[in-house]
């Protein structure tokens, strides 16, 4: 590792509750993901009419990065192309292909839909993200069995190392019917965080996705 | 005609997951792409998919949906012409 790499932030969503940097924002009243996803998007204010046309997946990441990000103002800290995002889940996207499928599923009622296969690969969610922040840095997604904080660790440490971005938003959206949970975290170059969570490293990681 | 429109206002909301919009707000004669409803092309895509699934209507080429989908109303004479039935 060549420098120290720092969590400035973290967004956790789980159980139906919101928590951003150690404080709890939002509790949803427990219904559908819909429900919970439109409940979050009124609550924190957000206004992006391109939300309503995302899959599930594509809300539940792109909710989890507005929320992180909120008043961190991380556009005028770093330019576009030095903002990365790597993010990971064990689902792809297979709750959109199911979607997908049903539209398929008859010869004699065969109409899929276009605007749901766009979404039927998982790094959208990535796209979307990006298209709203303006972000071009490195983007990948990976589908694991389960989140694997070392190699998420190693990974984007070496991309710091060899000045890929400065800045990074990783992490973990997973979402398979109601069964959803959102785990990302801001990690900078700069040593002196905002909020001072902790250094970038595994056990940081790993601790505060376990965080209930 | 009046009533087509209005069908296909309410289809279009639906179809394109418009749920902020409301059938009085689509001015009917405005451009669906751009200006107007801002539309991009994978709702060009699914209005010709909605054409298909719910009149039976194919966009043969190109320019016929650039003509078709310039605006509700223009959607609505196609269906018109068309959809003899």
């Amino acid at each position: 590792m060549k420098g120290t790499y720092a969590i400035s932030g973290y967004c956790l969503i789980r159980g139906n509750k919101v928590i951003r940097d150690e404080k709890l924002l939002f509790t949803g009243k427990g219904g559908s993901f819909s429900d919970f996803a439109l409940e979050n998007y009124r609550h924190f204010s957000v206004s992006y009419p391109k939300f309503h046309k995302m899959d599930n997946l594509g809300k539940l990441g792109f909710l989890s990065a507005e929320i992180l990000l909120k008043d961190r103002n991380l556009t005028g800290k770093y330019p576009g192309e030095k903002v990365g995002i790597i993010l990971s889940n064990c689902s792809s996207s297979l709750d959109t292909d199911r979607n997908h499928q049903k539209t398929i599923a008859s010869r004699s009622n065969y109409f899929p839909s276009p605007a749901v296969f766009v979404y039927t690969l998982p790094n959208v969610v990535i796209g979307e993200i990006c298209i709203k922040h303006k972000f071009f840095g490195e983007g990948n997604f990976f589908v694991m069995e389960k989140f694997n904080p070392s190699f998420i660790v190693d990974y984007i440490t070496q991309l710091f190392d060899n000045d890929i971005f400065d800045c990074c938003i990783t992490g973990w959206t997973e979402i398979d019917g109601n069964n959803f949970e959102s785990v990302l975290f801001l990690i900078e170059k700069s040593t002196k965080t905002e909020t001072g969570i902790a250094n970038f490293g595994t056990a940081a990681i790993e601790s505060i996705f376990n965080r209930k | 005609m009046e009533q087509l429109v209005q069908k296909l206002k309410e289809e279009i909301i639906t179809a394109l997951n418009l749920s902020e919009m409301k059938p009085e707000n689509i001015d009917e004669k405005a451009p669906l792409f751009v200006d107007g409803l801002g539309l991009d092309s994978i709702d060009a895509l699914e209005l010709t998919v909605l054409l298909e699934k719910k009149y039976g209507l194919k966009i043969q080429t190109s320019e016929e949906g650039k003509k078709v989908l310039y605006s509700v109303r223009s959607m609505a004479e196609f269906i018109r012409e068309n959809n003899k039935g």
